[in-house]
């Protein structure tokens, strides 16, 4: 038998962005175990509802994480709104999911290029990269943030946008869509790229479920799981099919993810066709008193916010469980047997985001 | 001569940000703004790297973690607090576990606001930076040339 070494993987490392440190053990170069210590964004804003009013605290809840922050703050704001039993207007319904959709747009596309930079593909990357910032024009010109959009608060949206806008921005997606299929293609028919991805960590439909896994992790290994088929915000209108793949390795969540980019333009589409007059939020009056559960899907998976407010303006307690967390012991599982080369493209394949994770 | 001007290298360290800034560090570096044009790299190594950005405060896990970095970058160094919250905390600041901004643990040289600070905050940052490396390695020189001046007597 060969010696074992631990090797240290991060908390700086260039292929992540963000601190995420993992010991793996290793015999010759295939990983036996992988051990992981968190604890290094840890900033523990959960307590923060301690100090910041219910309405102030939807600023918090947007800088939980800088790249799903448009979900989480509407997450938080469903959650809020269902205890205080408001009714939202239609428009700030649509307006979200429009919101929510664009952000996944931004989402799938900075994860395309991270993993192409993980795989070693660079013009990939910055191709990738390229066409995100064109979505993030969109989301500039109409929120007025790059990152964080600052839109939900308790009762509805910050911001309109007119009609016409919302049509021009549906047809210029239309073009959006032609340049993000000449890169999407490459990462589906490259035989480079399938050369890294297929059959790399193989998680399977029993280990998914049984792990929990969540989000395009758990849908790639072949589950129909997708929590907008709840229909929270506009949802109802616009159903959601569930896009999954059946071979559950880095390739099919790659391929789930580059599908979801497409999906998320066609329920923009949809829903600036079907959106509808009127205001754009209302007047809240009295404070949260009672508990709610509230989930959403975000880019990486499901989100559940458990709210209680005890009928002041402080909340009593806030949890968030994130779509990272409930995917970590998939990916611990899948990391035995592979190889170290292999590391940061596995890793990179549920979409790590170590501040949501850790808060 | 303008030595650092030419080719800056830069690593990145994420202290306890909320990626908004991480992303736009990165958004720095592809084509829309592609500071690679004038040489600037994102480097993973720090004994390769001339300017720290830190994002993020600093909490009790981490600060090991920036002052390593920072004690393994080769001198004349800058180090750059990009966003609000490696600037004072921001919005956390009143979060048991932040200590406050990386100048708590390391001297930072120069700060960019915003949340999240926009690239084309970062690479102004940058530019600034340039000018600090270029102020300590005169000093040094300076201070070299005083020594070998006072041995040889």
């Amino acid at each position: 038998m060969s010696k074992r070494t631990i090797i240290p993987f991060g908390p700086q490392h260039p292929v992540l962005p963000e601190p995420l440190h993992l010991d793996l053990v290793v015999e010759d170069e295939i990983v036996v175990e992988a051990v992981p210590s968190i604890g290094f964004i840890h900033r523990g804003l959960e307590k923060l509802v301690e100090k910041k009013d219910f309405n102030e605290f939807v600023y918090v809840a947007e800088r939980i994480c800088g790249i799903c922050s448009c979900i989480h703050g509407m997450t938080y704001c469903q959650g809020v709104e269902e205890i205080m039993n408001l009714q939202v207007p239609g428009r700030a319904k649509y307006l979200r999911t429009i919101w929510g959709e664009f952000s996944r747009i931004h989402s799938h596309l900075l994860w395309l290029g991270l993993a192409a930079d993980a795989f070693g593909f660079e013009s990939l990357f910055m191709h990738s990269w390229r066409i995100r910032e064109k979505i993030l024009d969109i989301i500039e010109e109409t929120t007025g943030g790059r990152v964080i959009f600052g839109t939900s608060k308790v009762g509805g949206v910050r911001r309109d946008v007119t009609n016409e806008r919302l049509k021009e921005i549906s047809v210029l997606l239309k073009t959006y869509a032609g340049e993000i299929k000449e890169v999407t293609d490459i990462f589906l028919n490259d035989n480079s790229v399938k050369h890294r991805l297929c059959g790399v960590g193989v998680l399977s439909k029993d280990d998914a479920l049984m792990l929990g896994a969540v989000g395009p992790m758990l849908r790639a290994s072949g589950v129909a799981q997708d929590m907008r088929k709840l229909g929270y915000a506009a949802y109802n209108d616009i159903p959601v099919e569930p896009i999954i793949d059946q071979s559950g390795d880095c390739y099919g969540r790659c391929v789930v993810r580059i599908k979801e980019v497409f999906q998320a333009i066609d329920i923009i589409q949809r829903a600036v066709d079907k959106i509808p007059d009127g205001p754009i939020d209302m007047k809240v009056t009295g404070f949260p008193n009672g508990e709610f559960f509230a989930r959403t899907e975000q880019p990486r998976g499901e989100v559940i916010y458990y709210i209680r407010g005890n009928g002041t303006k402080h909340l009593q307690r806030m949890r968030v469980r994130t779509p990272t967390f409930a995917n970590l012991p998939a990916i611990l599982k899948v990391i035995p047997g592979c190889s170290v080369a292999d590391i940061p493209i596995l890793l990179l394949t549920i979409d790590p985001c170590i501040s949501c994770t850790e808060r | 001569m303008a030595y650092f001007k030419k080719s800056p290298w830069i690593i990145h360290y994420d202290a306890t940000s909320c990626n908004g800034c991480d992303i736009e560090v990165l958004a720095a570096l592809t084509p829309l703004y592609d500071v690679e044009r004038f040489g600037i790299i994102n480097t993973g190594n720090p004994k390769h790297a001339d300017i720290f950005l830190v994002t993020g405060a600093v909490n009790e896990q981490n600060k090991m973690v920036v002052k390593n970095i920072y004690d393994q970058m080769p001198e004349p160094k800058a180090v750059i607090a990009v966003g609000i919250c490696a600037c004072s905390g921001g919005i956390f600041r009143e979060c048991y576990n932040v200590l406050g901004g990386p100048d708590s643990v390391i001297p930072v040289d120069i700060y960019v606001p915003g949340c999240a600070a926009r690239p084309e905050a970062i690479i102004d940052g940058v530019v600034q930076a340039l000018g600090i490396l270029e102020k300590k390695h005169l000093a040094r020189k300076e201070a070299r040339k005083q020594h070998d001046r006072i041995a040889a007597n």
